[in-house]
This record gives C-alpha cells, structure tokens and sequence, in this order.
C-alpha cells in the first residue's frame, strides 16, 4: 500500500507524488485511528481488545516475515513469556502498577528474542523456521513445568489494576482506550522502523542477500535487530492481551499460536503494514463466530483451507489484492 | 442447534398459551427466559469426556423440565472452549455482558473451569462446574458463584489409594506427570497410603505430555513396588497403562491404580489392557435400575454410554431448573441459596448436598475393571466394589482453603 | 549388581534398548523428511500428519475390512503414498516455483486439515490397534524384559532404512534422484522426467511416514494428535544432523533415540527437553548440522 513510486519523472513531480501520497497516507491513518476511538461504543469492547493484541502480534510477526523474509514459526514462545511475566508480577506484587508489567514482560520477552535470535540467524529459509519452531518448543516445556505459571491451570486473577497508580482499568471501556494506546504505539514503531534506512537495508537484504553483504551490511546484525524488535511487540502484546484477560495459559505458548500469527499475517497480506490488523480481525472474529455455530468442532479444518486458499492462490493477502487492484483501476 | 430452535419454538408456543397467568412468574425471570450456556471442549482432549454427549444430557434435562420454568422458555447456547482458558473466560465474558446468560454449564479443564470461574465471580453470575478435575476449584479457587459438581482429585485420589492398601497394596511406586496437577496427586495420594499402613518405595516423574512410556514402567518394574500408582491425567494415564500392558506388568504381579481415569478411557484402551485396574468414580451407567434407564435413553441419542460428567451436566442441569422454578426467579445469588438447600437425589447424586464451599458431595464408588471375560458387552466395563460415603469422600471442611468457610 | 553412574548395568542396558527403538522412528520420519527435502526443498510439516494416517489406516482397514497388521504394513505405505502423490501433483506441483516457505506453510495447512478432521471423526482420547499374535509375548534379553513387538519394531525400521538408503545411494534410480537434486534442468535435458520423479519421491516420503506409523499402532494409542508433538522432535533431530545425507539422518535418529532414553533414567524431568537442548548446543558449535554440507 506504501510502496515507493517509481518514476522516472522530474525530481519536483517525484517529489511532489511523495508528499500527496504521505498526506494521503497520514489522512487515512488519522481516519483509522477515529473509528479505533468510536469502535467500543458500535462493538463489544473485549472482543475489540482481543483484536488489538493479536492485530499487535501478527504486525510484530510481519515486521520478520514481511520486511526481513525469516518465517518464524516460534512466535508464540515470546506471546507467552510477555503474558506469564506481566501476570505472574501482576499477581504476586499488588502495588505493582499495570503498565510496569507490562514494561517487565515486554522486556522479558525481548531477552528471550535476544537468546532465540543469536541461535537461530545462524540458519536460514527453511531452517530458520524449524529451528525458531523447536526453541519455542522447548520454551513451552519450561512454562508447562515451571513453578509459576500453574502449569495446565494456568496463570488466573492477575489484577487490572490501576494505570499509574490511578486510573482504574477496571471498566471495559479503560481499558480498551489504554489497549489502543498501546496497540498505536507498536503500530507506529514498526511504521517507522519499516520506513527507516534500517527499514530499506532490511529490505534489500530480503531481496538478495549477498549483494547486501558485499555492499558491507553486516546482515546478521540486521537481521537479528529485527528479529528482537519482532519479538520484544510480540511480548508487547502478550503483556498487555494478560492484563486485559486477567489470566495467560499454556495455549499462548503453543506452536498452534505460532501457527495462527502466520495465518494472520498471511490472510491480511504479508509485507503490508495493515494486512496484519486485518488479518488479526478476521481470524479472531472466525473463531469467535465459529465456536458458537455447529461448525464449533471444525476451527482447525477451516483454519487449515484458509491457509492452504492463501497459500495456493490468494498469496498477497487481502490488503494486498486490494492494492493491486487499486493501483490497476486508480493509476 | 436445531433442537435450539425447536425449544426456543416450543417455549414460546407454551408462553404464548399460558399467557397472563405466568406473567409474573415470568417477570422475575431476567429478560423473560432461562439462558443457560454450555462450555466444553468440544473438539479437543476432553471431547468424549463431556463435549458434544454432554450438551446432548443438558437439552435432555432441558427437553425433561418441560422446556420452561414458570413459563419462560429455557434457552440453551453452547460454545467450544478448545481448551483454552482464555477462549474460555472470553465466551463467558460475552455471554454475560451481552447474552445475560443466567447459567455456565459443563466446564471441563480445569484450567478453564477456574478462568471461567473468576469471570462469573466478578460479574455475579453461576457455573456449575461438571468435567473439571482439580480439587483447588473449591478449595483456593472457590468462589460464592460457582458449583463443583461431579467429583474432583480428593476423593479419586483417596478412594482409590485406601482401598488399594486396605486389600494388600502396601508397597508403591508413584509415575507422576511432572506439573503442578501431577505433584499435588502425588502429595495427596503419599499422604493417604502413608496414613493407611503403605510405603512409597520409588517414584519417577515423567515430563507432561509423555508418549512413550516404556522407559518409567521399566524403572517401575525394577523397583519391587506391588502398586504403580498413576499420578496423571488424559493421555499420559492412557499411554502408560498401554505400555504396562505390553511390558506384562500386571502378569509379574505388580498393578496399576489408576488416580484419574474416566469410562471413556477404558472403553477407548480396552480390557485386555486396563482389567483389574482399580478407580474410584463418581457414576456409573450400569450401577442401578435408575442409572440404566436414564442410560439408555442418552444411548439411543448419542450412541455412546454416558460418563459420569455428562450424566452429572443431566443432574446438575436438573437440579438446577428446579431450584430456578422454587426460587421463581434466576438471580444467581437466590437460586444458588436455593441449590443448596435443596438436597440432591437422583438417578446421579445419592446422599448429595451442595457445602458452603461449593462443593456439590455425594457418594462415590470403587470400582474394578472387569477381565474381558467377565465383560458381557461393548460398554460392560466396570464392577462397583464399595460405596464411598458422601460425607467421607470429599476433602474434609476443616481442611479447608476456601475464603467461603470459616475455618 | 554392576553400576554404570549409580544406576544398575540391567536398567541401563534396557534403557539403552528402549532408546534405539524410540530412535528407529526419529531415524524413519526424518528420513522421509529428508528424502523429500532433497528433490522438493520443502520440509514437509505434513508428515507428522501422514504418519498418523498411517497408523489410522491400518486401524481402520481392520476394523472395516479386515486388513491384517502384516497386509496393513504393506498395503498402508501404498495407500497413503498414493494419497501423498496426488497431493504432489493437484496441490505442491503449483507452487513448486516459488519460495520454498510456501511449501512448508502449505503442509502446515494440510496438516490441520487431517488432524481436525480425524479429531471430529475419532475424539482424542485414542484408540488401541491390537499386536499381531505372532509378535505378542516378550522376550528376556537377561538384563531387560523385551517385549517382542518392539524388537520387530527395531528390526523392520532399520531394515526400511537400509533398504532407502540403498535404493538412493546405490541404484539408477537413486542416481537419477541425486543427480535431480543437484541439477533438474540438466535432468530434464538428458531426457528424465523430472516432474514425476518429484513426485514419486514425495509419494515415497509419505510412504515412509505412513509406514512409521502402521509400525506405531500397536505401540502407542492410535489418535489424530499423535504425529503433531513427534514432528517438532523430528524437526530438532533434522536440525542436529542437517539434510544433507541419507545415513546422517539414520544415525542422528538413532543417536538421538539413545540420548534420550538415557535421560529419562539420570533425569526424566528434561526427557522431552533434551533433543532440542543438543540442537541449540550443535546450532552454536556447527550450525550447518552434523551432516551438513557447507553452504
């Protein structure tokens, strides 16, 4: 939807198609942060908060996928060490106020990207994915045998608490409004981190990675920069989707989790910035409606077609089918 | 979902004719209907344990009621936990603050059991809590608004583990699934053995989930123990009697007591595999001329004997609408004031009392699994040795964690 | 009573066996894995699903048809390799130009496929698939008691290895896959059909799994999850030996059976942990894999 023109007009014309286009830009974000503040009093606030954070972790999961072409299959692993810290500090300190948790897990998580990062940038394509995959195994193990999590229970009656120690977030509609804060603040940090010069070398090491290296980018440094911002906005979300759920599970850490950021990504359209939000809505919004129709017991097999749809012949995504064919009829 | 609608159907053809007569009746009825929803995992693990047979016994209990309480229609939603507490605790959340759901039935894993629970205490609603395992549900965990019904680790543990000492099973190894669940098993059952005169001897803890097990029933064969006693759950109790069976552990005379272990896991294991095991259970089909009637008409349903939670959603669901029709009105508050007062005794529950904890007690009962050649029939798998007196079977009061008693 | 590290010579040597055999099957699925890997550049995240169907097939086809356990381990390879073919050809074939990602997450798809849909037909709780009369009964080993089906287990999974790895390493047709693997536009211009010989070999892959599973019936509880927790294990042992050979693969399962089992004697709190311990212990001292080929 960003992408760079590429013209060869004058400089001036190029100049001035940038800057409609980023008015053009800004507009339509400004419009879409008016309906994030309407959106609670049209739809039912938690289901809405629920969006926000898997919106937060599939653009988190994009900013690997989409901008430095690693396919983590790991993701998951950093959702729930954001969501066990955040709660599990939560509950045991009463005075801790909620967004120091969240800061803590969001920091834990992104030590944890620091370890899986080192580990697995030293294989790539196909490894990669296996190896963030087995790590986050290994991870989920830990949290199934570790102490504080609860095990199989789960982690439950973390406290919302009050933010900065006097605002109640008690009420759903708080709550929501710091959610979206939030949620702003990720989405705004990998907006400027795609379009940054880190962002372009990103890019052009996705592209051929060789050439990058030969132009003297140290590409396992970018590559790992990126995989810990992925991961320290994965934990972002997870941190914040336990303050607003009150609990983390095991289900958080599970490779399905990992499995279900790829679908969101995917189905939205990878390499987009908002294909990821809408990704998150439109699987978040299936599951919901699923489990309670008769087809409550087939979520898997039609996560499972959507996937092998998007995959087979849908591959941009809707966000990204929908550029293309607006740059078709529009330009 | 169609019978959804055929009871929605049916109930409004009944509101419509009694009109004016029940209308107020009806009108401490929030919303003018009875919402009750059904949580389980429908899908999943737990999916033969309750899932879809035991939101067939919920619209039976319904269907049995009469479709409405003092004429409001009684409306049944349901929805898939996938095992996920916060799927779980989301549903519910929903139901509430836009369905004004009255009641939460079914709940299975414990983990979202207590989820679950924490939800309707913060909003006041009521759950009965049917499937779930742990015993902390009305012990830490207790809240003023929800209801355990079945059974829970306390007496399966206990009942299983005093018998087997009583009858000569003094030696244990314990195979305990190593979480926070397993340990609290084992902590329970090492007390009771060591109470009853019994030794542990050796134990091994086994990474949860486990599919291979042949390496800890060796180390189970090598330690003399007469019992191994199985401190899991699910499919880790499922894999490890299957590898004893192939290892022959129960030919060189050692045995298994199985701590958490439900018909359909028999069923699904076999007898030339889990004959003679010992359990303790909350319910079974085959017990009595009542238990086999009702039984059967769940049969023709759903194709499948009834477990004891899906036969306890039937009992609690029961017990519930009655309570509902005494109190004339569905506050959680007042029908749950009303549950307790109202002894439980049916085809389910004898000797059943709701405690001020939550806890719905009742009689429990040891069982053995029948040898296959004792078996007459697909579903004729266990034989009740003993009666386990309601007021013996749970966790003593005095024990008690729960804010809800005055220890 | 001799003791190796303060466990009795007995315990150790049983668990030392019981470790090969649980390694047998690492050695088969990442085999097939491998095997796949080689012509197709995919990892094929359906293979624990495939190994699953195999074990259901054989279930199924004797409840409903009759198949014996021996018919079954022939026939179930056949099957669902056929099965894996027409995947292949209406499914992978369309997108075996682009990157090889897609491969991967098309399999995950698959996968979810299979197992949701076995979940709604079977539950979970697992079913049990009887072992044939003849390998019923144990044997005593003098340190261990072994029981039979498991010693046939061992035998028939490295006896399918050897076979494999001859058939790659040492016929014409195991020469066409290599030369494939190297280069397939030069195949195709020598005159091999390259698209079925991709094919075949991702039906042979399948046909592997699926013969790992109808070996596994009679051990483990027959259920749709039973291959999804095995595959990321495998993924691991892949990991650790790297793709590049045949026999890499075959001794890192194996090794890896081994470890493992010893684990669950001198720690069995880390037993499940273990494998993916010594893949980030070998990511950081040979990250191309034991096996591996420099890239």
């Amino acid at each position: 939807m960003m992408t760079e023109t590429q013209s060869m007009a004058a400089p001036s014309a190029v100049l001035e198609r940038q800057k409609r286009a980023k008015f053009r830009r800004n507009m339509f974000y400004l419009a879409l942060i008016v309906v994030g503040l309407v959106a609670p009093f049209l739809a039912y606030p938690v289901f809405l908060m629920k969006v926000l954070c898997f919106a937060l972790f599939a653009c988190a999961f994009n900013l690997l996928l989409g901008y430095a072409g690693l396919l983590s299959f790991g993701h998951a692993a950093f959702l729930a060490t954001g969501g066990y810290v955040t709660g599990y500090l939560l509950a045991s300190y009463p005075g801790l106020t909620p967004e120091l948790g969240i800061i803590a897990g969001t920091l834990l998580a992104t030590l944890l990207g620091v370890l899986f990062g080192v580990l697995s940038i030293r294989r790539q394509g196909i490894y990669f994915a296996m190896v963030t995959l087995a790590i986050a195994q290994l991870v989920y193990f830990m949290f199934v045998q570790a102490p504080f999590t609860g095990g199989e229970d789960g982690l439950h009656g973390v406290p919302r608490g009050e933010l900065f120690g006097f605002i109640s977030l008690s009420s759903n509609l708080a709550m929501y409004y710091f959610v979206f804060a939030i949620f702003i603040f990720g989405f705004a940090l990998i907006q400027r981190t795609v379009h940054s010069p880190f962002g372009q070398v990103l890019k052009a090491i996705r592209e051929n990675e060789p050439r990058a290296v030969s132009l003297g980018y140290n590409a396992d440094a970018y590559k790992l920069v990126a995989f810990v911002i992925s991961a320290g906005l994965a934990g972002l979300a997870g941190s914040t989707k336990t303050v607003v759920f009150q609990l983390a599970s095991l289900t958080d850490a599970h490779w399905h989790m990992s499995g279900e950021v790829i679908l969101m990504t995917l189905l939205g359209g990878v390499g987009t910035l908002l294909g990821p939000l809408m990704g998150a809505g439109i699987v978040v919004s299936l599951q919901h409606i699923l489990a309670q129709s008769p087809l409550g017991n087939w979520v898997s097999v039609i996560l499972g077609i959507i996937f092998v749809i998007c995959v087979l012949s849908f591959r941009s995504g809707i966000v990204g089918e929908l550029d293309k064919m607006y740059r078709k009829n529009f330009k | 979902m169609t019978f959804m609608k055929k009871t929605l159907a049916a109930s409004i053809a009944v509101a419509a004719a009694s009109s004016l007569a029940v209308s107020t009746a009806q009108a401490d009825m929030s919303d003018g209907e009875v919402r009750i929803g059904y949580l389980a995992d429908m899908s999943g693990t737990y999916r033969d344990l309750a899932g879809p047979g035991g939101l067939t016994a919920m619209e039976m209990a319904v269907a049995d009621f009469g479709g409405s309480v003092n004429g409001a229609p009684i409306v049944i939603s349901s929805a898939d936990d996938r095992n996920s507490a916060d799927v779980g605790a989301n549903t519910v959340r929903g139901w509430i603050d836009q369905d004004n759901v009255d009641m939460v039935g079914g709940l299975v894993a414990s983990s979202v059991s207590i989820a679950v629970t924490k939800v309707l205490e913060e909003n006041n609603g009521l759950g009965i809590v049917s499937g779930s395992a742990a015993s902390s549900i009305t012990n830490e965990h207790c809240t003023p608004n929800h209801i355990h019904w079945v059974y829970d680790t306390y007496p399966l543990a206990n009942g299983t583990a005093k018998a087997v000492v009583e009858q000569g099973g003094d030696t244990w190894f314990m195979l305990t699934a190593d979480y926070a669940f397993g340990h609290a098993l084992e902590a329970d059952v090492t007390k009771v053995v060591e109470e009853s005169g019994g030794e542990i001897v050796g134990g091994v803890r086994h990474p949860f989930p486990t599919n291979d097990f042949s390496s800890y029933i060796l180390q189970a064969q090598g330690s003399g123990a007469k019992i191994i006693g199985l401190a899991n759950a699910g499919a880790d109790t499922v894999n490890a009697i299957t590898t004893a069976s192939q290892f022959g552990l129960t030919q060189s005379g050692q045995q298994l007591a199985g701590l958490l272990i439900f018909l359909n896991d028999v069923h699904a294991l076999g007898l030339e595999a889990t004959q003679n095991l010992l359990l303790t259970t909350g319910w079974y089909w085959d017990m009595d001329e009542q238990s086999r009637e009702w039984s059967q008409r769940y049969f023709d349903e759903v194709g499948r004997m009834p477990t004891m939670v899906q036969a306890g959603i039937y009992s609690s669901t029961m017990h519930y609408l009655k309570a509902v029709e005494a109190a004339g009105t569905d506050d959680p508050e007042t029908v749950r004031a009303q549950m307790a007062d109202m002894p439980i005794e049916d085809f389910f529950a004898r000797n059943g009392r709701i405690r001020e904890d939550g806890r719905m007690v009742h009689d429990m009962y040891l069982a053995q699994v029948k040898t296959p050649e004792e078996s007459t029939g697909e579903w004729d798998l266990y034989e009740i040795l003993s009666t386990i007196p309601a007021e013996e079977a749970y966790r003593p009061l005095s024990e008690s964690q729960c804010k809800l008693v005055q220890n | 009573m001799t003791m190796i590290f303060g466990v009795p010579l007995a315990v150790f040597m049983g668990q030392l066996t019981l470790g090969l055999v649980n390694g047998a099957f690492y050695a088969l699925l990442s085999l097939g894995l491998a095997v796949i890997f080689g012509l197709l550049k995919i990892v094929n995240f359906a293979h624990g699903a495939q190994y699953m169907l195999g074990a259901f097939a054989a279930l199924l086809g004797f409840r409903y048809l009759g198949i014996n356990y021996w018919l079954a381990l022939f026939l179930v390879p056949l099957v669902v390799g056929a099965f894996g073919v027409l995947l292949e050809r209406f499914l992978l074939r369309r997108i075996a130009h682009l990157d090889h990602l897609y491969g991967l997450l098309l399999t995950f798809g698959l996968a979810l496929i299979f197992e949701g849909t076995l979940v709604n037909f079977f539950g979970v709780s697992g079913a049990r698939y009887a072992t044939p009369e003849i390998l019923q009964g144990g044997l005593n080993l003098g340190f261990m008691f072994l029981p039979t089906y498991r010693a046939w287990v061992l035998v028939a999974a490295l006896a399918m290895c050897l076979f494999t790895w001859f058939m790659i390493e040492r016929t014409r047709l195991g020469a066409y896959l290599r030369a494939g693997t190297e280069n397939s536009q030069l195949m195709q211009a020598f005159g091999v059909n390259v698209p079925l010989l991709i094919t075949l070999t991702y039906g042979f892959g399948v046909a592997l799994a699926a013969f790992a599973g109808v070996l596994a019936a009679p051990l483990y509880p027959v259920s749709p999850t039973m291959g999804s927790s095995l595959l990321i294990v495998v993924f691991a042992v892949v990991v650790i030996g790297g793709m590049g050979s045949i026999l890499g693969a075959i001794i890192t399962g194996l090794a890896m059976g081994i470890i493992e089992g010893l684990t669950k004697v001198y720690y069995p709190e880390a037993s499940n942990t273990v494998i993916f311990f010594v893949m980030i212990l070998v990511l950081m001292l040979r990250p191309v894999g034991l096996f591996g080929k420099e890239a």
